[in-house]
């Protein structure tokens, strides 16, 4: 087997260009699909079943099935009818680059909406009695205190999600997108170097998603501060009258 | 809904993927159980060997591990059995290369979920093994992998459903699975929508009836909680 | 890790052994492998049974060398490692002659030529050369001559995309995502004349790409000559024009 390193370099300017494509893939999808978790997951943490079914149909079939169907089921799926390629969508949908957003996000949603809800119902009812004696109403305490609070809870997992998108987005290769994966493919039909230039775009992958870990551990340190404050140890010949268990204890 | 005779080619193709989704579970398992072991273990190769693993996996996207089997595999299994003076031609198949990316790629997230469960055994249970006059080996088998796989089962259903979708992309390198048959379907009838719709709710069905069979396999593993009345 | 080198060799030694064995076997009839997925030049009809233009040649090409011929089938991925492990001892596959397969193989004389062609929808107002593309989207497979074309030579102005199987490139030219579809002319045709591909069109001057289709040999083999020599004679004694006339209203030698 000969190992070519020169074709690494020379094509590394177009893979580049490919993660480029797959991060902004990543970053849009993933911010429409929280906007579309959000209420999802308030929806389906509701006791009302009528307003949990909804959200537990369209959760159970996007959690259910493979990527790939919903990538195509929007890309192919949606030119089988005439009223969609007659309408004023068409311009959008005709564009892999939307359809691959369309399908990510929705798929995205899905998955955060199932993160969020099991979050919400993890925030200790103490904290919801507080808000109610307080005088909060329903929106307030969704706004205050439900979803800061979920948020926080929520957040190490949604980085785990992050990552599975990040996965994920290689198959926007499939319907013609040149992101990182669709790139290397492309080059490979030229250059016949598989293992060389995925060995280069799975590095490139594993680079995006080392940033996107350092990333969600920051954010989560600022997020959770609480979690991680540390008192100033306690004098040793403090008065034990002046001693505070709770921090003693830390 | 009108499969216009199509039907037959989706269910061969829903035979192909089970096939697939069992062979890759199996494969897993065993990738699994020994990444939990190394990870564990006390030699500090194994544990880094492990770790690198784990890592490495669970940022590479699956499609991209297929691909790189599919069209590099039998590069790489050439140029390590030339080192054995073995020189002819090595041949990968769509299934073959499938069953090793997606075991590699369950067995990544497997070796958490075994590595957990492994932790969650507290060392009194060895411990009063031994009392008993029980070897390490028999106390192993005996007392700690039952309990193991009890706490592991939830963790594994959740995987296999990973594993089950992810055969999909398989369909890429020309296996023909659900996703394959149904491609073939849509090039004679013209109705992208309606066959990927079929696949999906094939797709749906599989899902549903492993979180049954998850149940079912939690029920088994734990005869304690079946026998109890509470 | 030693064990698992040693776990591959075995599994290779077997695996070549088997393929030993088959060759044994074979005796002095040629197998002649094709892919079984290339309509109309090499498919399996419902029976199962081989058919195609590369067949009724290769079966042609028998008759002429009074040979007895087995005809098999064999994935395009691993149909030159088979010719090489002696799974076989031909390929008919319309397989282009390429310095990268020269490389590994020896190729008789081209028994078919191949040649490009755009494919629009009927009575479209594009002009497929480079000013009349300007701008717009043209498609083509991954990893084929067609899409490695598109991509040298038109890649400045058009949208190029790249499609895993013909078909999603197919599928894409129906609604409308393509303005044109570069592909190898002759399957093409044979889409066109299909239910699928009605309201469809080629569109302008084939594009002669120099690509010759030939029949691969192991390297020093005598079945080169053979062969090039019972094409020469099939195709001057009328037998190679007759099945050109089944598949094909124009010649494709």
């Amino acid at each position: 087997m000969t190992w070519e390193w020169g074709v690494i370099w020379q094509y590394l300017p177009r893979l580049m260009d490919g993660a480029w494509l797959t991060m902004e893939l990543v970053l849009v999808s993933g911010l429409i699909g929280i906007t579309m978790a959000i209420p999802l997951s308030l929806m389906r943490a509701s006791s009302l079943p009528w307003v949990k079914v909804f959200p537990f149909i369209y959760i159970y079939f996007f959690r259910g099935t493979p990527l790939l169907v919903q990538i195509f089921l929007v890309y192919y799926g949606a030119s089988q009818f005439d009223a969609v390629r007659d309408s004023i969508l068409w311009p959008i949908l005709k564009q892999p680059y939307w359809c691959a957003i369309i399908a990510f996000s929705l798929n995205t949603a899905a998955y955060s909406a199932e993160l969020f809800r099991s979050a919400i119902q993890a925030i200790p009812v103490g904290e919801i009695e507080a808000a109610e004696a307080m005088g909060m109403s329903k929106s307030v305490q969704v706004q205050r205190i439900i979803l800061p609070r979920a948020f926080g809870i929520a957040l190490p997992a949604y980085g785990n999600e992050v990552i599975l998108m990040l996965k994920g987005s290689a198959l926007a290769s499939t319907i013609t997108l040149l992101d990182l994966t669709g790139m290397a493919r492309t080059i490979i039909a030229r250059t016949y170097t598989p293992l060389e230039m995925f060995l280069a775009a799975g590095m490139v992958y594993l680079a995006i998603s080392a940033v996107i870990i350092g990333l969600f551990r920051f954010m989560e340190y600022r997020f959770n501060r609480y979690q991680y404050y540390h008192h100033t140890d306690t004098p040793k010949n403090l008065d034990p009258l002046l001693r505070d268990p709770h921090i003693d204890q830390k | 809904m009108d499969l216009q005779g199509f039907g037959h080619l989706l269910l061969s193709g829903t035979w192909v993927t089970i096939q697939l989704a069992l062979t890759s579970l199996l494969v897993g398992l065993v990738f699994g159980l020994t990444g939990a072991a190394a990870k564990l273990s006390k030699n500090r190769f194994a544990r880094w060997l492990a770790t690198g693993y784990t890592t490495l996996v669970r940022g590479l996207p699956e499609l991209l591990l297929v691909l790189t089997i599919y069209f590099g595999g039998s590069q790489l299994l050439m140029w390590i059995a030339s080192g054995f003076g073995y020189d002819e031609y090595i041949e990968i198949g769509p299934f073959v290369a499938g069953v090793a990316a997606l075991s590699i790629a369950f067995g990544a997230y497997a070796t958490e979920v075994f590595r957990m469960a492994m932790m969650e055994i507290p060392d009194g249970q060895w411990e009063s093994g031994m009392a008993c006059g029980m070897s390490t080996r028999r106390t192993f088998f005996r007392i700690i992998l039952p309990q193991v796989w009890r706490l592991a089962i939830p963790g594994l259903g959740n995987l296999f459903q990973v594993l089950l979708k992810d055969t999909a992309l398989v369909s890429v390198v020309g296996l023909n699975d659900i996703m394959r048959q149904s491609q073939v379907a849509i090039s004679a009838t013209k109705e992208p929508f309606t066959f990927f719709l079929v696949a999906a709710c094939i797709y749906l069905l599989l899902t549903a009836a492993t979180t049954g069979f998850t149940m079912f396999m939690e029920r088994v593993a734990n005869p304690a909680a079946r026998e109890s009345r509470g | 890790m030693m064990n698992i080198r040693k776990l591959f060799a075995t599994v290779a030694l077997v695996t070549g052994g088997l393929m030993a064995a088959q060759a044994a076997t074979a005796g002095d009839k040629i197998r002649i492998a094709t892919e079984g997925a290339y309509s109309p030049f090499n498919m399996v009809d419902s029976s199962g049974e081989l058919i195609g233009f590369d067949v009724e040649i290769a079966k042609a090409l028998c008759a002429e060398m009074a040979a007895d011929c087995e005809i098999v089938a064999q994935d395009w991925d691993g149909i030159i490692p088979g010719l090489r492990a002696k799974k076989y001892d031909a390929i008919i596959a319309s397989m282009s002659i390429t310095e990268e397969r020269m490389r590994v193989v020896d190729f008789s004389e081209k028994y078919y030529s191949n040649v490009l062609a755009f494919v629009t929808p009927e009575g479209s107002a594009v002009e497929v050369t480079k000013e009349g593309l300007k701008g717009k989207t043209v498609g083509a497979q991954r990893a084929t001559i067609a899409g490695q074309y598109l991509e040298d030579n038109l890649g400045d102005v058009v949208d190029v995309k790249l499609y895993d199987t013909q078909d999603n490139a197919y599928l894409d030219l129906a609604s409308g995502r393509l303005d044109a579809l570069l592909s190898d002319k002759f399957p093409a045709y044979d889409w066109l004349r299909s239910d699928e591909g009605k309201g469809f069109a080629f569109q302008g001057e084939d594009i002669d790409i120099n690509d010759e289709i030939g029949i691969a040999v192991r390297k020093g083999d005598a079945l080169k000559d053979k062969f090039s020599a019972a094409i020469k004679a099939i195709v001057a004694d009328g037998t190679y024009a007759k099945i050109n006339e089944k598949y094909f209203p124009f010649s494709i030698y």
